[in-house]
């Protein structure tokens, strides 16, 4: 129960992107499609959770005054390991993401959950930690893209549903901010009701 | 030439915060008041030019030499993290004002991924020495124009009755998305 309840709150009450407001620039940056958007959620959550799981074993032997650079060290290590990946087997992605795959390192919702959790949480619940904000982030992401996808090129994950252009606008840089913000307002007005 | 294309280029075409998506947090954080967002720009093209010098010198006399260029992320960051630190320290003796102003987000200049990406992309780009001070500081004034403009708005928008939804980062973004869209019309400058 309470591993479930780790998990979700990652996804619902924590939401990285629409409550947390952290990790802001692949957000937008990487959201052209929905496959992009899942894309670079994966990858990060990849890192999220492998950098959660090692920090939380070794919290106890890093001194607390060099916390923070020993952390962005193991933090870009991964990065580092899974960029390599990409570039092994997934090329063309790797590609598309460009330079946000080593920007990673320096999103803050990594070093926030790092310090905010798996400093001060056993293994196995910050490995629990980084899956659910990882989906978190990765669901917020696919949505984001699929929404652009949809309204910019008439498609979603690739599945053309009407023929035709779409409004480019929305696939363009413009569109990411917009549909984030109209998301936003989605997502308060729905959690406003929830509470009332 | 060359170095005029760069710079407009950097600054308006490919502007940083609405072309390329880098340095979001600050650009919505601290884009509240005009006055601390002219700190924190100002502090930003000092930490992005300095840290693409020293980036450029780390890739071609450190990182080619050794053959160890997929080092790359864990160096720069490294680096840039102690660059920061740098500049924390001499702001905090030189105008305090300042320094209390900035607050969190001195700090956190570490993870504005702005100052990270200007250094790979200098280095994906290919460029020289003098063509990466001249990339990154014009990035970084791009940086600090949109961030200015940003909080012009905001200061205005603060005064308007917005629906309770749309309060804080919602309305911050549409309006980023209309002034992206004013951004786009120099895309046929270069």
């Amino acid at each position: 129960m309470n591993n479930l309840k780790i998990v979700l709150s990652g996804i619902v009450k924590n939401n990285p992107t629409f409550v947390l407001l952290l990790g802001m620039c692949p957000t937008l940056g990487t959201t052209t499609s929905a496959v992009n958007g899942a894309g670079m959620g994966a990858a990060t959550m990849a890192v999220l959770i492998l950098s959660n799981i090692v920090i939380s074993l070794v919290k106890n032997i890093i001194p607390s005054k060099v916390r923070i650079p020993s952390y962005i060290v193991i933090i870009a290590a991964f990065v580092t390991i899974v960029e390599l990946c990409m570039r092994a087997y997934l090329p063309d992605l790797y590609k598309t993401l460009g330079v946000f795959i080593p920007l990673i390192v320096v999103n803050c919702i990594i070093l926030g959950r790092a310090e905010g959790f798996a400093a001060k949480n056993g293994v196995w619940a910050s490995a629990l930690d980084g899956i659910g904000i990882g989906l978190g982030f990765t669901l917020a992401l696919t949505v984001i893209g699929a929404v652009r996808e949809a309204l910019g090129s008439g498609a979603i994950f690739g599945h053309r549903f009407i023929s035709g252009d779409g409004m480019l606008i929305f696939v363009l840089a413009p569109g990411a901010f917009l549909v984030l913000g109209y998301l936003m307002v989605l997502f308060n007005r729905l959690t406003a009701k929830m509470r009332s | 030439m060359e170095y005029i294309l760069i710079i407009i280029s950097a600054i308006l075409v490919n502007n940083v915060v609405f072309a390329q998506f880098l340095g979001i947090c600050p650009f919505l954080g601290v884009s509240n008041k005009v006055s601390t967002s002219m700190g924190m720009g100002a502090a930003v093209v000092f930490v992005i030019t300095i840290a693409a010098v020293v980036a450029y010198l780390l890739q071609y006399y450190v990182l080619v030499p050794l053959g160890i260029q997929y080092m790359q992320t864990i160096v720069f960051i490294l680096v840039i993290a102690a660059l920061v630190q740098m500049v924390e320290i001499v702001l905090k003796k030189v105008s305090p004002a300042l320094y209390q102003a900035l607050g969190i987000f001195l700090p956190l200049i570490t993870t504005n991924c702005a100052v990270l990406g200007v250094a790979i992309l200098l280095v994906q780009k290919q460029y020289s020495l003098l063509q990466s001070v001249t990339f990154a500081f014009s990035t970084a004034i791009g940086f600090a124009l949109a961030l200015v403009i940003f909080a012009g708005l905001r200061e205005r928008l603060d005064l308007d009755d917005v629906p309770r939804a749309f309060r804080g980062t919602p309305i911050a973004l549409i309006t980023a998305g209309i002034l992206a869209m004013a951004f786009m019309g120099f895309s046929g400058l270069v």
